[in-house]
């Protein structure tokens, strides 16, 4: 397991499990540190299967929306899969307000989430 | 009936700068929890305002520090109100794009307008640099 400032990111059965540790709050304020971090997993660790964990996620803006976005474009670039799991109901009326519901996979929990790749 | 009575209120002018109005906001969350408006509520007026502000600081001022924002909380017993002005030239909302089209889908922006009024009232003025967000309670008290 490792920490890299804002994610706690762990290895399960060839999928990398990344979940917000100290930021609860996901804005636009610290977004861009986190996206960054999110991108240096794929771009520089070269990692194909992630699985998001949201369950510490109480709030997300459009901000957030879009780094999952181009996280998910540059995951698919390098021939692998992102999905997310763990999204509590008022976040997950985000995700289906702007239809990225449709776009992302999301599962109930890390145990689906795992069994799905 | 609605009762417009103010029962607080705060205005300040902020800097172009991301973050810069999260103590205000924090202050109106506050305001609403201690007057126990509902979760689902408060979340929909925290984003409204979060989306609005960076609204204001990245395309309306865009982030010129020569730039304010001014920002303008009231709170009555069921209604909250925020008003969001820029020093930006304004635009016009209906030239934003629908962000759930098919080809817009996966577009990284273009959604905060969207989930601002997915939550709220909101309501622009005639050069598009101020927008005025209402909200009244959910559970009708």
């Amino acid at each position: 397991m490792a920490d890299n400032g804002r994610l706690e990111v762990s290895e399960v059965g060839g999928v990398t499990v990344i979940r917000f540790v100290d930021r609860k709050i996901l804005d636009e304020a610290n977004i861009q540190e986190l996206g960054k971090e999110l991108f240096a997993l794929v771009e520089e660790d070269n990692r194909k299967s992630l699985l998001l964990n949201f369950s510490n996620v109480e709030f997300l803006s459009s901000a957030a929306l879009g780094k999952l976005i181009t996280l998910d474009k540059k995951v698919k670039a390098h021939g692998g899969k992102l999905k997310l799991c763990n999204i509590r109901p008022e976040i997950y009326e985000v995700f289906a307000i702007t239809k990225l519901n449709k776009l992302f996979d999301i599962r109930e929990d890390e145990a689906a989430g795992l069994d799905s790749f | 009936m609605i009762n417009s009575r103010w029962i607080w209120s705060k205005q300040q002018y902020l800097p172009s700068e991301v973050a810069s109005g999260y103590p205000i906001l924090q202050e109106l969350l506050g305001q609403l929890e201690d007057a126990d408006w509902n979760q689902h509520d408060v979340f929909g007026v925290h984003l409204a305002v979060e989306e609005a502000l960076v609204n204001a600081i990245k395309h309306g001022n865009r982030y010129d520090e020569s730039k304010q924002v001014h920002i303008a909380c009231k709170l009555a017993p069921d209604l909250v109100r925020v008003e969001i002005t820029d020093e930006g030239h304004g635009f016009d909302p209906a030239d934003v794009p629908d962000p759930t089209a098919d080809e817009n889908l996966d577009n990284p922006s273009g959604r905060g307008i969207m989930l601002m009024r997915s939550f709220v009232n909101i309501q622009y003025n005639d050069a598009g640099n101020q927008v005025t967000l209402e909200k009244h309670r959910s559970d009708g008290t």
